[in-house]
């Protein structure tokens, strides 16, 4: 199918472009920008007038909830939220049930989400069998299997001798390995930043330090261990500073921060709204600052959705006994928009953190339009307002710390693989 | 956001917590549990002020101590009394909390006492209440989690009135496990909004909450610095999980560093008065000699506490 | 309207109830203006009359409605309830109802021998069968009135009328 996208604005971050520009679409693929290629008779035209067209959004964390969590949320409606949310790949965490640990979960999961011809996925499998913190998982076969990284979810990774290990056998074969810092005692039980909202609240709390410790374990692990480690879901301001100084060490660490926590803090919770029960929990408005300050700096390199659906009986308990989470794909794009906003970061620079940064992460060759990539876009509207509301999302997940709020940017079309899968 | 105790016309409608209530809510409380002391002293103990209404009693965590006296309370208001256990979770049954208040509310109940062992559950039914347009139904926290014990700090802030007459000229002391105290945060609010210039938090590091500086209270690890020129000391009940938690030692060490005895009781002033919410473990946190002295008035305040309960009700039923 | 002077009409309802009273009875006063009342009527009649005073915030009917009052005072009664012959004090008898709560709640301490009721002024407008035993003066008042009995920095009782609205006053003077 051949597609003229006209009219719009072309915002290639890694290729550096950002002008008015027709974007030709053929055979899956970007087929030229500016000029026709010859012989060219579209299919379908798209008038881009007064929208931004750009990369597909690559988000590198969205739970999908299959297998195992079918009640919450099936791949269906998570890649029809993740496609009207102009996101056309994302990775989903090993933390399903059971958790991908095996290559025949992984396969599994792989073909039903080709077979939806949505969004790309890209599974992550797990460091350790069954996430115990116990055993390594065999990670030459869920590699193959098609795993672009291993991770421990939000599961406590207590052994460090265990981490050491799975670090070092992850440096041997060059596979990544992407990590929560989340020390397994300190904190434990806690619900909440350990600050005045949860002394006031009376809620069991989560100390910065537990971030901060395990930050420094893995940071030196990293260093001796030579394993390209991605730290996920800042939460400090701390923990920015220690990832800021490992990098001017010329450590090969990144890391990235959930949308989020970009935007509210612990003072959000206001009485006790377990909307804003998240892992990790929101912090003060210092580390707020932090971490908006870090994404735009480039300490962190990217944001994420932390997309994670919760339904209502998840959130209509008392907060300490709610379930952590919230929906987020299709705030992904809203939510960016707003930090840059505030941060004064030009758009080019903002569509990055969620288009060629995660990309890199992943090490794919995607988040970009060049002539001959697969032809994966996102075209949306900045100046479009909107209400999020339980009716404008597509994901099971209605739950969401920004229910009736207005957000930024709306998005028009998706196109993956050159099929347009979404339209608005 | 408004608060979500008040009505409208900033009337109390419930009582959730005494953080952020205007002092002279707090006052009207304390001034109206006056002629309800009278009236126990009386042969015939009731009112007929809620008269034909159905107070329940939800109680998620046990206590019958706190229970009775709400009890008490409302059947001197001439309440019907419905007493629900049940018992440590919620969902035992498999039936949610708000699924048991919207069936309740259904039988025709006017008012909630709720206990539940998680801090913000008394908020999560009061909001649900209101989201649904009941306005006539009314929830009286009787304890959540760590955060708050509203009706406690009440009368604990009548005991001290009764005795001192002016918050304005006292400083009070709060000794023990802070952290997990309910009693002590309510305390804490409600001494901060009537006035009082000094309140003080004494114990270790451990059993003290990281940010207590910012709610008002000047912290203290040396119990005989901070009892220094206090009028008012409350000695908070230490449980026995705390030592199981790595918090503490032992009983015995604490007793030692942080326990009322005599002498520690000396560092106050002359005519300084001895609180506990109970019940007390003596030779823990109170020497015996001290919680049945003639500075201790401790049974006083359970007096107290059913006068304030009837005032509680009253005002919050009215509105 | 013109209302009586407060004063002389006192000095009408003690006339009427020197020499009828019993002797030994014990005067009621509801607050505040029968507070007042009661007080000054206990120096003008002779006799042994103990003066007690009386709050009907928890007995009244309308607490439903309206909800308790922001002051609330203490009940004090310092004499035995049990067999007393009792003269309940108002400053104004309207509708009835506070006479009526004032009642029960007087059953609460003890039973009486009798009831007697006084009142500094009957304006009519009855909604319960209440009758003063004495009364000061008579009056018709217009609907929309409420009477209220004030007390000066010197003593001196003073009647006046407030447009019904300011429903607080009304509700000490028997609403």
């Amino acid at each position: 199918m051949k597609i003229e996208i006209r009219n719009g604005r072309l915002i290639d971050p890694k290729h550096g472009i950002d002008r008015t520009a027709t974007l030709f679409v053929a055979a899956g693929k970007v087929a030229a920008i500016g000029e026709a290629p010859a012989g060219w008779n579209a299919n379908r035209t798209i008038d881009a007038a007064g929208l931004v067209v750009g990369p597909g959004l690559i988000d590198l964390s969205a739970r999908l909830r299959e297998p195992g969590f079918e009640y919450k949320a099936t791949l269906e409606s998570e890649m029809e939220a993740a496609v009207a949310g102009g996101v056309t790949s994302l990775a989903c965490p090993p933390d399903t049930d059971p958790p991908l640990d095996e290559p025949g979960l992984v396969e599994m999961l792989k073909h039903r989400a080709r077979s939806l011809n949505k969004a790309h996925v890209y599974p992550v499998g797990a460091l350790s069998m069954g996430l115990r913190g116990e055993a390594l998982t065999e990670m030459g076969e869920l590699a193959e299997a098609g795993c672009v990284a291993f991770s421990h979810a939000d599961q406590p990774l207590a052994d460090t001798q265990l981490l050491y290990r799975a670090m070092q056998y992850a440096a041997t074969f060059g596979y990544r390995v992407w990590l929560r810092p989340q020390d397994a005692h300190i904190g434990k039980g806690g619900v909440a930043h350990d600050g005045e909202v949860a002394t006031r609240l009376g809620l069991p709390a989560v100390p910065a330090s537990a971030e901060t410790i395990a930050l420094a374990t893995i940071i030196a692990l990293a260093r001796e261990t030579g394993v390209r480690v991605h730290l996920c879901r800042l939460s400090t301001a701390d923990g920015v500073a220690m990832m800021r100084a490992a990098k001017k060490d010329g450590l090969a660490v990144t890391c990235d921060v959930a949308a989020h926590h970009l935007h509210l803090c612990d003072v959000d919770i206001g009485w006790f709204n377990a909307q804003c029960h998240l892992v990790p929990p929101l912090r003060g408005t210092r580390d707020r600052a932090a971490l908006c300050a870090g994404l735009a700096d480039g300490t962190i390199d990217l944001v994420c959705s932390d997309h994670t659906p919760v339904d209502d009986d998840g959130k209509q308990v008392p907060f300490g006994e709610s379930e952590p989470g919230a929906t987020g794909l299709e705030l992904l794009l809203p939510l960016t928009l707003k930090w840059a906003a505030g941060e004064k970061v030009a758009l080019p620079a903002a569509l990055a953190r969620i288009t060629a940064q995660p990309a890199a992460i992943l090490g794919l060759d995607a988040g970009h339009l060049a002539v001959g990539q697969a032809a994966d876009v996102c075209i949306f509207d900045p100046a479009a307002h909107w209400v999020v509301e339980p009716q404008a999302l597509r994901s099971q997940g209605k739950n969401t710390p920004f229910l009736g709020l207005e957000v930024p940017g709306r998005v028009r079309y998706t196109l993956v693989s050159g099929q347009i899968v979404f339209e608005h | 956001m408004r608060n979500p105790q008040l009505n409208a016309d900033g009337g109390l409608t419930h009582l959730l917590t005494l953080e952020g209530l205007p002092a002279d809510v707090i006052r009207q409380i304390l001034d109206t549990a006056i002629p309800f002391t009278s009236i126990a002293m009386r042969d015939v103990k009731k009112v007929p002020l809620l008269r034909g209404k159905a107070v329940f009693n939800l109680f998620f965590e046990n206590s019958t101590r706190t229970r009775t006296t709400f009890e008490i309370a409302a059947k001197r208001l001439s309440a019907d009394v419905i007493n629900l256990n049940i018992g440590a979770s919620s969902t035992s049954k498999g039936e949610t909390l708000l699924d048991t208040v919207d069936n309740l509310v259904a039988m025709n109940a006017d008012m909630f006492v709720v206990r539940h062992a998680q801090s913000g559950a008394p908020h999560l039914i009061a909001a649900h209440l209101n989201r649904t347009g009941r306005n006539h139904v009314h929830v009286v926290n009787a304890g959540d989690g760590r955060h708050a014990h509203p009706t406690q700090g009440l009368l604990d802030l009548f005991t001290i009135r009764h005795y001192k007459r002016d918050f304005r000229n006292l400083t009070v002391a709060i000794v023990g496990d802070v952290l997990h105290s309910r009693v002590a945060r309510s305390l804490i609010h409600g001494l901060t909004t009537v006035g009082t210039p000094e309140v003080r938090a004494i114990g270790p590091q451990t059993l003290l909450p990281t940010a207590l500086q910012a709610l008002g209270v000047r912290v203290f690890n040396d119990m005989r610095e901070g009892l220094k020129g206090c009028d008012v000391i409350v000695m908070l009940r230490l449980q026995s999980e705390r030592m199981r938690g790595a918090l503490l030692p032992s009983a015995g060490e604490f007793f030692k560093h942080y326990g009322l005895t005599p002498d520690k009781l000396a560092m106050a002033k002359p005519d300084a008065i001895v609180m506990h919410p109970g019940p007390m473990n003596r030779g823990v946190e109170i020497d015996s000699a001290v919680a049945d002295g003639e500075r201790s008035v401790i049974l006083p305040q359970v007096t107290f506490g059913i006068a304030v309960r009837m005032a509680v009700l009253s005002i919050v039923a009215g509105n | 309207m013109t209302l009586p002077d407060a004063e002389q009409t006192l000095a009408a309802l003690a006339d009427r109830m020197r020499g009828a009273v019993a002797f030994d009875a014990r005067f009621v006063g509801i607050y505040s203006g029968g507070a007042w009342v009661a007080e000054r009527l206990a120096q003008m009649i002779p006799g042994e009359h103990p003066v007690g005073y009386i709050d009907v915030s928890f007995y009244r009917d309308d607490f439903h409605r309206k909800g308790l009052k922001p002051e609330v005072k203490r009940t004090e009664l310092p004499f035995e309830v049990d067999g007393a012959t009792i003269v309940l004090v108002d400053d104004v008898l309207y509708t009835g109802r506070s006479v009526r709560a004032a009642i029960n709640e007087l059953f609460d301490y003890g039973r009486p021998e009798r009831i007697e009721l006084a009142v500094l002024v009957d304006r009519g407008g009855r909604e319960l069968p209440v009758e003063a035993t004495y009364a000061g003066a008579r009056l018709a008042v217009a609907r929309e009135l409420s009477v209220v009995l004030s007390r000066g920095a010197d003593g001196r009782l003073l009647l006046s009328t407030e447009a019904v609205g300011a429903e607080r006053a009304a509700e000490s003077s028997g609403a």
